[in-house]
C-alpha cells in the first residue's frame, strides 16, 4: 500500500476557507489478520481504512472535522462542519487559541523492516498457525486454543497551512497464541508468543516474542495450572516478570502522569490523577532504583515515531529519575495550558479522532541485578507472569492486578506453580517498595494495542519495556 | 445512504461468478462530538465515516475485507472490486470452513429512525447555561448512525437512528463528583434543567465531611448504573455459547456445579427493546428475546453464526455478548431504597471492574463518583473511593435482598471507533455483606 494523497490535498486546498491556521492529518491503514482456533482456520480479514482529520484555528476558536468522504465535495462538507463548530468554540473555549501549537517542522519516519509481511505466503502463515494449534493440544484437558498473526501498515501525513509537512509510515506485527485448560469447574488460560502485545517491524520480530517456540510450554503450563494450588494469601515479596511489569507501569505510572488527566479533561471517563502539578521536580514517586523514560526511539517498540500528531519532534526524556518525579506525559497543547515542560505525546487513534495526551513508549530502565540475584534475594514471595486482570481507581492509586501464572519463591529458590495469583496496593506507596531491578538481560519489550481513553473514546497502541522487578511487602492472594 | 448502499450492493452482487455468495455490511455515522471541561468547550468537531464490509463465500470457504466509502460510486465500486479480486485469489488457498454459516432465507427489513434531534449548538448552550458556576466535564455525542446488510441471495436490511448521548460529571472538589447521563432521541430543555438541579442538591451532600470506610462487609445499594458495570463483566463471556462449551464462562459454576442466583434474578437479552439492528452481519434475524437466566437458574446461551454451526444451535445474536440486557424488576419501590438500606453504602457508580477469580465469577472494582454513607435511611456523607472484591453468586445470589421495581434505561455512551448501540434496562439492587477490601 502507498497512500496517494496528492489528489486529496489538492481538493482540500481548493475548498479550505480563509482561517488563521489549518492542519490536515491524512491517515491510510491496511490491517490483515489470520487466526486458527481449535485447528479451524477462521475467515481471514483484510481491513482498509482511509480518511482525513482537519483542524481550523481562527479568531480565537478551534474546531475539527473528520471524514472518509475524500472527494472535493466531501472535503467541502467537512470544512463546513468544522466552521460550524468554530463559533461556539470562540464563545466557550477552554483553551485559548493562541495556546494551540502549530507544527513547526517537516520530516519523515519509517519503521525498519527486515522481513516484510508478504515475504511469507498466506499458505505458509496458515500452516505455521496450524502447527502451533497442534502443539497447543498438549493434553486432553485443553479445551480451546488459538494462534493469531496480524500485520498493520499505517501511513500518516500531517500538513500545516504554514508549510510544515510530516510523513510517517509504521509497520506492526501482531502475534500470539493461547491455550485454555479445564477440569471440572477449574479453567486456566495461558498465553504466549506476544499475545495481547505487538511490535513495530516485520516478521523478524516474532522470535523475540518466542513465537512459535514457546507454544509447548504455554500449553503445558495451562494444564499444570489447573492442578496447581491456589496462590497463598500473604504479605510478601513480589517478583514481577516484564509481561506484568508492562501493566504495572502502564496503569500506575503512565496514566497518572498524563497531563490532560491532571488538567481534568478525563474526569468524566478515564479519571483524574493523584499526581498534581506541584509534585513535579520534588515528589518521591518510587525508590532510588526507579528510572522511567519516555522513549520514542526504541525501534521495535509499538509507539516509536519521530513526531507526534501535533507535529512536535519526539525525543527521549526521563519522567522519573532515581525515584523523583520530573516531567509529565503532556503534549504541546497541555504544556501550554499547564505552563510546564512535557513530551511529544499528543496522539490520535485514527483519522476520526483528535489528538490527546497518550503514553507512547514508557519504559522502566534496567538496573544491575541478574534474574538469579532477583530470586535469591527473596526469602518468601511469589513470582507473577503475564497479566490477565487489571483494575485501578479513577485517581490511579488503589490497584488490584491478576496474572496468568504464579510461582512460589522460598529461601531464594523458585518452587512450584500457584494459580490465580493476584496482588493489590496503592501506587503512591507501591513504587517506594521497589527493592531490586533486573539488568538489561531480563529486559523485554512489551506493550498493548488496547489502551483506552478519551471522549470520544480512543483505543491506541503503547509500548512498555521493562526488566523483571522485586517489590517488598505486597498484599498477595489467590482465588476462592 | 440507503439508496447508495443498495446501488453498491446490487452492482457488486451482479458481478459475482457462479457459485459465489457475497455478504455486504454497511456502517455509517455522522456525529458531532463536543468535549467539555470546567463547563467550557475543550474540543468540538464532527465525524463523518462510512465503511463497507465484504465477505466472499465459495466452495465452503469465506474471506472478509473492509473498506472506507468516499461516496463517489465509481471510486467505491472500483475499490470494492479490487478487494473482491484479492478475496477470490485467497479463497482457494484456505481449507474448507466447517463453521461457515450465513442466512439462507431472505428476510428484508427497513427501519428509519426519525430525526428529532435538537440543533447541537443550542442544546450545548442550554447545558452550559444550566451548569453556570459548576465544574462540569463530559461529552455531547449526537447524530445519525446507520447499518445495512445485503447479500447476493437478495436480502436487504437497513437500520438508521438519530440519537444523542450527553454524558457528564459535575465536580465539587478533588474526586467528589456527581455523574449524570441524558441520552435518547428527543431533547427536552426542562428535563435537562431538572437533572442539573438534582446534581446541585447532590453536590451539597458531597460537601459534607468525607468518610473513609474500613475494609469489611457492608450493606449496600447498587444503583442501576453500578449494576450495569457488574453486568458488563458478567457479559464478558458469561452468556456466549462458545465460552460455555469451552469452559471459559465466568458462570461455569452455574452450568457445572449447580450454582444459582437469587430466585428473583431473571436476565434476558431483549433484542426487541434494544437500539441495535435486528439483523446480524450474516443476515440472520435476531429473536425478540433470549432468556439467559430464569428465576436464578441458567437457561440459554447467545449463539452467533459460527457457534451455532459448530454446536448445532440456532443463531440468536450478532455477537455472543448482550447488546440489550434486561434484568427483571423486583418488589422494592424506588422511594423505599434509602429506608430499606437503613445504614450502609449507597453506590451510585462502580468503575474499572475485572475478574479476580473468573472461575467463581468474583469481580473486583472501585466505587466512583457520588457514593454516599447512609444512616437510618438518610444520606449523611460522601465516602472515599473503596475497592470491592466479591462474587456475583453472592451479590446477585445469597446476599441479594431485593431489586427495585423500576428500571433505568441505560444507553451506552461508548464511542470506540464508532458510537455504541448497546443499551440495558436494569433495576437497582439491595445487597448484604458486600466485601470492601482496600
Amino acid at each position: 500500500m502507498h497512500a496517494d494523497w496528492q489528489a486529496v490535498i489538492n481538493d482540500f486546498k481548493a475548498v479550505v476557507p480563509d482561517v488563521d491556521f489549518w492542519s490536515l492529518r491524512l491517515v491510510s491503514e491496511e490491517t490483515e489478520t489470520l487466526c486458527v482456533r481449535d485447528a479451524v482456520v477462521q475467515p481471514p480479514s483484510l481491513v482498509h481504512d482511509r480518511g482525513v482529520h482537519l483542524t481550523f484555528v481562527d479568531r480565537g476558536g478551534c474546531a475539527y472535522a473528520a471524514t472518509s468522504a475524500l472527494t472535493r465535495e466531501g472535503l467541502r462538507t467537512a470544512c463546513e462542519q468544522a466552521l460550524r463548530w468554530l463559533e461556539p468554540s470562540r464563545r466557550q473555549a477552554l483553551v485559548e487559541a493562541r495556546q494551540l501549537p502549530w507544527p513547526q517542522h517537516s520530516g519523515s519516519y519509517t519503521t525498519p523492516v527486515a522481513v516484510p509481511w508478504d515475504e511469507w505466503s498466506l499458505a505458509e502463515k496458515v500452516e505455521l498457525l496450524q502447527d502451533i494449534n497442534r502443539t497447543l493440544l498438549a493434553g486432553d484437558c485443553i479445551v480451546d486454543r488459538q494462534a493469531f498473526l496480524g500485520h498493520r501498515q499505517s501511513e500518516v501525513m500531517l500538513l500545516g497551512s504554514n508549510g510544515a509537512t510530516i510523513e510517517q509510515t509504521f509497520h506492526y506485527v501482531i502475534p500470539g497464541y493461547v491455550a485454555v485448560a479445564n477440569r471440572g469447574s477449574q479453567t486456566q488460560v495461558r498465553s504466549g508468543g506476544g499475545w495481547r502485545s505487538a511490535r513495530q517491524g516485520g516478521l523478524e520480530q516474532l522470535a523475540d516474542f518466542g513465537f512459535p517456540d514457546s507454544a509447548r510450554q504455554v500449553a503445558e503450563e495451562a494444564i499444570a495450572l489447573v492442578e496447581a494450588p491456589e496462590c497463598p494469601v500473604t504479605r510478601a515479596d513480589l517478583l514481577l516478570m516484564p509481561s506484568q511489569m508492562m501493566l504495572q507501569i502502564h496503569e500506575s505510572i503512565g496514566h497518572p502522569l498524563e497531563l490532560d488527566r491532571i488538567l481534568g479533561d478525563e474526569r468524566n471517563y478515564a479519571g483524574t490523577s493523584f499526581v498534581t502539578p506541584d509534585m513535579f521536580g520534588s515528589y518521591r514517586y518510587g525508590s532510588r532504583l526507579l528510572n522511567v523514560t519516555f522513549d520514542p526511539g526504541v525501534m521495535q517498540e509499538m509507539a516509536s515515531y519521530a513526531f507526534d500528531d501535533e507535529g512536535t519532534p519526539a525525543d527521549r526524556s526521563h519522567l522519573i529519575r532515581e525515584g523523583i518525579l520530573l516531567r509529565p506525559l503532556g503534549g504541546a497543547t497541555s504544556q501550554a495550558r499547564a505552563g510546564m515542560a512535557g513530551v511529544a505525546n499528543a496522539r490520535a487513534s485514527n483519522w476520526n479522532r483528535p489528538a490527546i495526551d497518550r503514553m507512547a513508549n514508557l519504559n522502566l530502565e534496567p538496573g544491575n541485578s541478574s534474574f538469579d540475584e532477583l530470586v535469591s534475594g527473596i526469602e518468601y514471595g511469589v513470582l507473577m507472569d503475564a497479566n490477565r486482570s487489571w483494575s485501578i481507581d479513577d485517581s490511579r492509586n488503589k490497584f488490584q492486578f491478576g496474572c496468568e501464572l504464579g510461582r512460589l519463591i522460598v529461601d531464594g529458590e523458585l518452587r512450584g506453580l500457584v494459580r490465580n495469583p493476584n496482588y493489590r496496593g496503592i501506587s503512591a506507596t507501591f513504587w517506594r517498595n521497589l527493592a531490586a531491578v533486573g539488568d538489561a538481560r531480563s529486559l523485554e519489550i512489551w506493550g498493548t494495542p488496547n489502551c483506552g481513553k478519551g471522549e470520544p473514546n480512543q483505543m491506541i497502541h503503547v509500548g512498555h519495556a521493562s526488566p523483571a522487578c522485586v517489590f517488598r511487602d505486597v498484599e498477595i492472594f489467590g482465588g476462592d | 445512504m440507503e439508496a447508495y448502499f443498495r446501488e453498491l450492493s446490487d452492482t457488486l452482487c451482479a458481478d459475482l461468478a457462479p457459485g459465489e455468495v457475497l455478504l455486504l455490511n454497511y456502517r455509517g455515522e455522522a456525529s458531532d462530538f463536543v468535549r467539555l471541561n470546567h463547563n467550557r468547550i475543550r474540543q468540538a468537531g464532527h465525524v463523518h465515516q462510512q465503511a463497507l464490509d465484504l465477505d466472499l463465500v465459495r466452495d465452503g470457504r469465506e474471506s472478509g475485507a473492509s473498506m472506507p466509502l468516499c461516496g463517489a460510486l465509481d471510486t467505491d465500486l472500483a475499490q470494492a472490486r479490487r478487494l473482491l479480486e484479492r478475496l477470490r485469489a485467497q479463497l482457494p488457498l484456505l481449507p474448507e470452513d466447517p463453521h461457515l454459516n450465513y442466512a439462507m432465507e431472505v428476510h428484508d427489513s427497513i427501519h428509519h429512525g426519525e430525526d428529532r434531534l435538537p440543533e447541537p449548538g443550542a442544546a450545548l448552550e442550554t447545558l452550559l447555561e444550566a451548569a453556570r458556576g459548576l465544574d462540569l466535564v463530559g461529552i455531547w455525542a449526537g447524530g445519525e448512525q446507520s447499518r445495512g446488510f445485503a447479500n447476493s441471495l437478495g436480502q436487504f436490511n437497513w437500520h438508521s437512528t438519530h440519537s444523542f448521548n450527553l454524558d457528564w460529571s459535575i465536580y465539587r472538589a478533588g474526586d467528589k463528583a456527581v455523574k449524570q447521563n441524558y441520552a435518547g432521541f428527543t431533547w427536552d430543555d426542562d428535563y435537562l434543567a431538572h437533572k442539573i438541579a438534582s446534581d446541585r442538591e447532590t453536590l451539597d451532600l458531597l460537601g459534607q465531611k468525607t468518610r473513609t470506610l474500613e475494609p469489611g462487609r457492608y450493606r449496600v445499594f447498587l444503583s442501576p448504573g453500578a449494576l450495569y458495570e457488574l453486568m458488563e463483566m458478567v457479559s464478558w463471556g458469561g452468556f456466549g455459547l462458545k465460552s460455555h462449551r469451552s469452559a471459559q464462562t465466568p458462570l461455569l459454576g452455574m452450568v457445572r456445579d449447580g450454582f444459582t442466583l437469587h430466585e428473583d434474578m431473571t436476565i434476558t437479552e431483549n433484542h426487541a427493546a434494544g437500539l441495535a439492528p435486528r439483523f446480524t452481519r450474516a443476515g440472520f434475524i435476531k429473536p425478540d428475546r433470549v432468556v439467559l437466566i430464569e428465576a436464578g437458574s441458567y437457561r440459554n446461551c447467545l449463539a452467533n453464526r459460527r457457534s451455532a454451526r459448530e454446536y448445532g444451535a440456532v443463531v440468536n445474536c450478532a455477537d455472543e455478548q448482550p447488546e440489550s440486557l434486561e434484568i427483571a424488576g423486583g418488589r422494592l419501590h424506588q422511594d423505599e431504597v434509602l429506608s430499606s438500606l437503613g445504614t450502609g453504602l449507597y453506590i451510585s457508580n462502580l468503575w474499572y471492574c475485572n475478574f479476580s477469580d473468573r472461575n467463581h465469577c468474583r469481580i473486583t472494582g472501585m466505587t466512583r463518583f457520588a457514593c454516599l454513607w447512609v444512616e437510618q435511611g438518610r444520606p449523611v456523607a460522601p465516602v472515599n473511593v473503596m475497592r470491592f472484591d466479591e462474587s456475583i453468586y453472592h451479590i446477585l445470589g445469597d446476599c441479594l435482598e431485593g431489586l427495585t421495581r423500576e428500571h433505568e434505561h441505560i444507553l451506552d455512551a461508548g464511542s470506540y471507533e464508532w458510537r455504541s448501540a448497546v443499551s440495558a434496562r436494569l433495576p437497582g439492587a439491595l445487597v448484604n455483606d458486600f466485601t470492601l477490601t482496600l
